[in-house]
């Protein structure tokens, strides 16, 4: 009888280990100037440096330097005044020197720490989650098997290797065994690698687009009897490629290991890749015959010896940490919960506290953004920012709160600016979509209005003021939508002699 | 040459034809070649011509030729390192150094023989064949550089760079009677040097007397941001110092451990009148010992292999140089290994397979660590010693040029060949090797070697310039006018 999750978590218990790789955004890679977009044309962001042509040299990305000193400073670390590359020895394509430029055993940044909130049992908890180290390594290039039917090396035809990636900066943020989690160790995996995701958003330093390939996990775990005191054999994961993956992964290495160990079957130190459709593992290569790296210090380059005030400096720009930034809004703007999710999630936040800075009302800039501008981006599948800018929405609401726009003509001028007709005042002036506030256009639309339903102006006339609505519904139909609702019912009930 | 062509008495593309002239005349016998431009040459001659006749001369070297060992890439120009691996590849850029030479307007003949990847002092281990010494043609003319200092003793140029990892300048200099000057590590960029082992290689100037080093010495060197490890800081005048003909209150330190066993006695003789020489022109001459130069040799031998067997991971047959087996059928792993196993000679090898071993996990700090700890020892064995001395000297080789085949089979003795000049890479200061006369067991030129602190490499010129006029004064005549006049073929 095979163990479900509950069961295998009530009898072992789960020791993490997450490394995370993190692609940096510098304009340049690791070690030479060519630039480092994604998508560009296979190979033609490469020199003598990062092809490993015989006799180039590295010279260090001080910029990626920089960033990795940040990180390290987000995530609570001691930043060494001294720290080494080292090379990396062994032989694959993809890798133009056949050794990897790797900070090995004097990384730039050491012991720190993140805490984490999950929902547990008894309420939200903070777990704290001890970084081992945070180093500067430098990305491979990337193989293409070709002519195969499943796109793997084994039964392609050839292959082509693109070396636009090899270079490029990488960060390699590496966890201590985190223990004591019990079955929230799946919660507590996706909650850290959120919270590093949103930590390194929030510096600017990486796109951290886990689809991309810019932020990757690996999920090292291992599971001993609950009480044994033991450390069980780990399995480490990759291949696991968004937030859900992370949790799910842990879930199904759990249930992996656990049912192992009930059949008295050895856990394998191996690499497992994740699958995506099962959530489940499959092993990659063995690393019982672990290769034999081969390290030594990088002769090619000098130190890493930062100076002391130039860390300070770094301090003092670190950014509001998001989690605490979140709380801040989330009070100030007063929003429920689930929107303030929603806005998270929709990677919002940024744009909508612009627009608020540029005097839009909280609740109107939440629900445009995530309102009529998320729907547009949806059906065009974007990125709702790159769309529309801030002050592009601030305008029109700004022109709602004046009674400008109405929010049915809003929607058409935040349409028309997506289409690219302009900014939003050039929009209402080329469809003409300005709101009909002139007290004798607006009066001719009532009288006609009065004329057209004699009887509901008599009710109106009577007191029955609900009864208003039908006739500035008619006003609002005769000028195409474009009055002022307000306008019409402040006009309409003083002509029928009420208020 | 520099003075009669600023004298308008020649041109440069005078010049370079005449050398062109020379080499096919007595290249066939020495193999100092692997490659001629002879075009990409006599237009830069022209360019030279043409610019200095408008005024523009942009060193003094301007319309000089020079012979480039072929560790050194120039763009366009094949450049093999010696080795099968690399036959065919054109370099997509040029070196710092060639950079430099370009802006000299100093032109580049062509490139010269080595051991392959520069591993070796003799120049047998190029895969195309070795060359010859023009004192002897059946010796060997040093190496790895061998080329280069064949060049200048056949007088097929006045000007070469060589690299020196381990001697590899100054031993050639020594047994072809020429000149040669491993600058400061750091001292000239190796941006663009085919790495053997990173922390000890290093370019230098090679001529035939120790002005014309010097000149070419403030070409090449200075800082490069594309070489991490080049320093920042002037260039030490070392122009000036090899003119200033003057050692007065100087001390020259000889080092105690490097003139006992295994040194020829005519080495030993030729370098004591050196001495001799030093001391009547106003030097006072100290004995100093370094005590961890007797671990040198062997610790020279783990980190240069260590860090060449990574080095040279590139030459996979991915990118460049040549590719075998590549059937459609076999893997990339199954081409990579074909490639190496005949792209590579055997003294590469027998150094890929040290330093893989030397590097490997259980071994690393038996072998490796300890070797850097020797490194330490040995740079403050320099310190103390340059305490006591301004230079400290020596012979450059414990022998003068043996016969090619002689230690082919016996990598060991020719390791030793090189005891004298290791030490200076390690410690990554500079070291000059002169012509100080001709052994009486064989007739052959005997190297002095002048060792200076690091970053005052005009120590070494100004010491050398000194004994250089004293011996020609006392000669008569330069110690090349010794050699043999080769025949054309």
């Amino acid at each position: 009888m095979a163990l479900n999750y509950d069961q295998a978590v009530a009898r072992y218990d789960p020791t993490l280990g997450l490394e995370v790789h993190v692609e940096l955004n510098t304009k340049s890679k690791m070690f030479c100037s060519c630039a480092t977009e994604f998508g560009a044309a296979p190979n033609t962001q490469t020199c003598p440096v990062c092809l490993g042509m015989p006799g180039a040299l590295p010279v260090v990305n001080a910029k990626a330097i920089e960033s990795s000193i940040l990180i390290g400073l987000a995530l609570n670390c001691s930043i060494a005044p001294f720290s080494r590359f080292a090379r990396k020895n062994y032989f694959y394509p993809d890798m133009p020197k056949n050794f990897q430029t790797s900070q090995y055993d004097e990384p730039i940044c050491v012991n720190g720490y993140l805490d984490v909130e999950i929902e547990t049992d008894e309420g939200t908890k903070i777990f704290r989650v001890e970084i081992e180290r945070v180093h500067m390594e430098e990305d491979t290039g990337k193989s293409l098997h070709m002519g195969g039917a499943t796109g793997r090396i084994h039964g392609a035809e050839y292959s082509l290797l693109d070396y636009n990636r090899a270079g490029i900066p990488l960060v390699e943020i590496v966890t201590k065994t985190v223990g004591g989690t019990g079955k929230y160790a799946p919660l507590v995996a996706r909650a850290y690698v959120t919270e590093l995701r949103d930590i390194l958003r929030s510096l600017g330093v990486s796109d951290v687009k886990m689809e991309q390939g810019s932020m990757r996990c690996d999920v090292n775990l291992s599971l001993a009897a609950i009480g044994s005191g033991d450390l069980g054999t780990r399995s480490e994961t990759k291949n696991v490629n968004s937030l859900r993956s992370v949790e799910r992964a842990v879930i199904g290495e759990v249930i992996r290991q656990s049912n192992r160990l009930e059949a008295d079957q050895r856990i394998v130190q191996e690499t497992r890749h994740f699958l995506e459709e099962t959530g489940q593992t499959r092993p990659g290569r063995s690393k019982e015959q672990a290769e034999d790296y081969r390290y030594f210090p990088e002769p090619d380059l000098t130190p890493v010896v930062p100076d002391a005030a130039w860390i300070e400096e770094l301090r003092a720009t670190l950014p509001e940490r998001p989690s605490a930034r979140r709380k801040r809004l989330q009070n100030e703007w007063s929003v429920p919960d689930k929107e303030m999710t929603s806005l998270v999630n929709a990677g919002l936040l940024d744009v909508v506290e612009e627009t608020i800075a540029l005097g839009a009302e909280p609740s109107r800039a939440r629900s445009w953004w995530l309102g009529e501008v998320s729907r547009l981006a949806n059906e065009k599948e974007v990125d709702p920012t790159t769309l529309i800018s801030p002050i592009q929405v601030a305008e029109v609401i700004a022109l709602i709160q004046s009674g400008e726009l109405t929010d049915k003509l809003a929607r058409q001028v935040i349409e028309g600016v997506i289409a690219g007709e302009g900014t939003p005042g050039e929009v209402i002036q080329k469809r003409g979509l300005k709101v009909v506030s002139d007290d004798g256009a607006l009066m001719s639309a009532i009288e006609a209005a009065i004329l057209a339903q004699p009887d509901t102006a008599e009710r109106v006339r009577s007191g029955n003021i609900p009864a208003a609505g039908a006739l500035i519904g008619a006003v609002m139909k005769a000028t195409g939508g474009q009055a002022d609702a307000a306008k019409v019912r402040e006009l309409l009930l003083k002509h029928l002699g009420q208020n | 040459m520099a003075e009669a062509l600023a004298a308008g008495t020649t041109t440069s593309v005078e010049l370079t034809e005449a050398h062109f002239a020379q080499i096919e005349k007595v290249d066939v016998a020495v193999h100092a070649f692997l490659y001629l431009d002879k075009e990409g040459a006599l237009e830069q001659a022209r360019v030279s011509d043409a610019k200095r006749a408008e005024g523009e001369v942009p060193s003094s070297l301007a319309g000089v030729p020079l012979a480039l060992k072929d560790v050194i890439v120039q763009k366009g120009i094949p450049t093999t390192c010696g080795s099968k691996m690399l036959e065919g590849w054109r370099p997509p850029y040029d070196a710092t150094v060639v950079t430099k030479l370009k802006e000299a307007g100093i032109v580049i003949l062509g490139k010269t023989n080595m051991d392959e990847f520069a591993m070796g002092s003799s120049t047998e281990n190029s895969a195309y064949g070795p060359t010859h010494n023009p004192w002897d043609l059946t010796r060997i003319p040093g190496g790895s550089g061998g080329g280069s200092a064949a060049a200048l003793a056949a007088f097929e140029a006045p000007l070469a760079i060589g690299t020196d990892t381990g001697g590899s300048i100054r031993q050639p200099a020594a047994v072809t009677g020429t000149v040669g000057v491993k600058p400061t590590y750091g001292g000239v960029s190796r941006y663009g040097l085919v790495a053997f082992s990173s922390s000890l290689d290093q370019a230098g100037p090679c001529a035939r007397t120790v002005l014309d080093t010097a000149l070419l010495h403030e070409v090449i060197a200075g800082y490069d941001r594309k070489d991490s490890t080049s320093i920042n800081a002037p260039v030490p005048q070392v122009v000036k110092a090899a003119k200033k003909l003057d050692v007065k209150g100087l001390k020259i330190g000889v080092i105690k451990e490097l003139q006992g066993d295994g040194f020829q006695t005519g080495v030993l003789n030729r370098f004591h009148e050196g001495l001799d020489e030093l001391v009547q022109a106003g030097a006072e001459v100290v004995e100093v010992s370094c005590p961890t130069f007797d671990y040198a040799l062997a610790a020279y031998y783990l980190i240069a292999p260590s860090e060449c067997s990574s080095n040279l991971a590139r030459f996979d047959s991915m990118r460049y140089g040549i590719r075998i087996g590549d059937d459609g059928v076999r893997s990339a792993e199954e081409v990579m290994n074909l490639t190496r196993h005949a792209g590579f000679g055997a003294e590469v090898k027998r150094r890929i397979i040290l330093g893989t071993y030397a590097l490997s996990s259980g071994y690393y700090d038996a072998y490796y660590g300890s070797a850097q700890k020797v490194r330490t020892l040995l740079i403050r064995d320099f310190n103390a010693a340059f305490a006591k001395a301004d230079v400290l000297v020596s012979p450059t080789a414990p022998t003068t040029a043996f016969k090619i085949g002689e230690n082919v089979d016996n990598p060991l003795a020719m390791y030793l060949n090189d005891i004298a000049t290791i030490p200076v890479n390690m410690a990554g200061i500079g070291g000059m090797s002169l012509p100080c006369g001709l052994a009486d067991e064989d007739g052959l030129p005997v190297g002095f070697q002048i060792m200076s602190p690091a970053m005052r490499d005009d120590l070494m010129y100004q010491v050398g310039g000194t004994l250089e006029a004293a011996l020609l004064a006392k000669w008569g005549a330069p110690l090349l006018d010794n050699a043999p006049v080769l025949a054309a073929k």
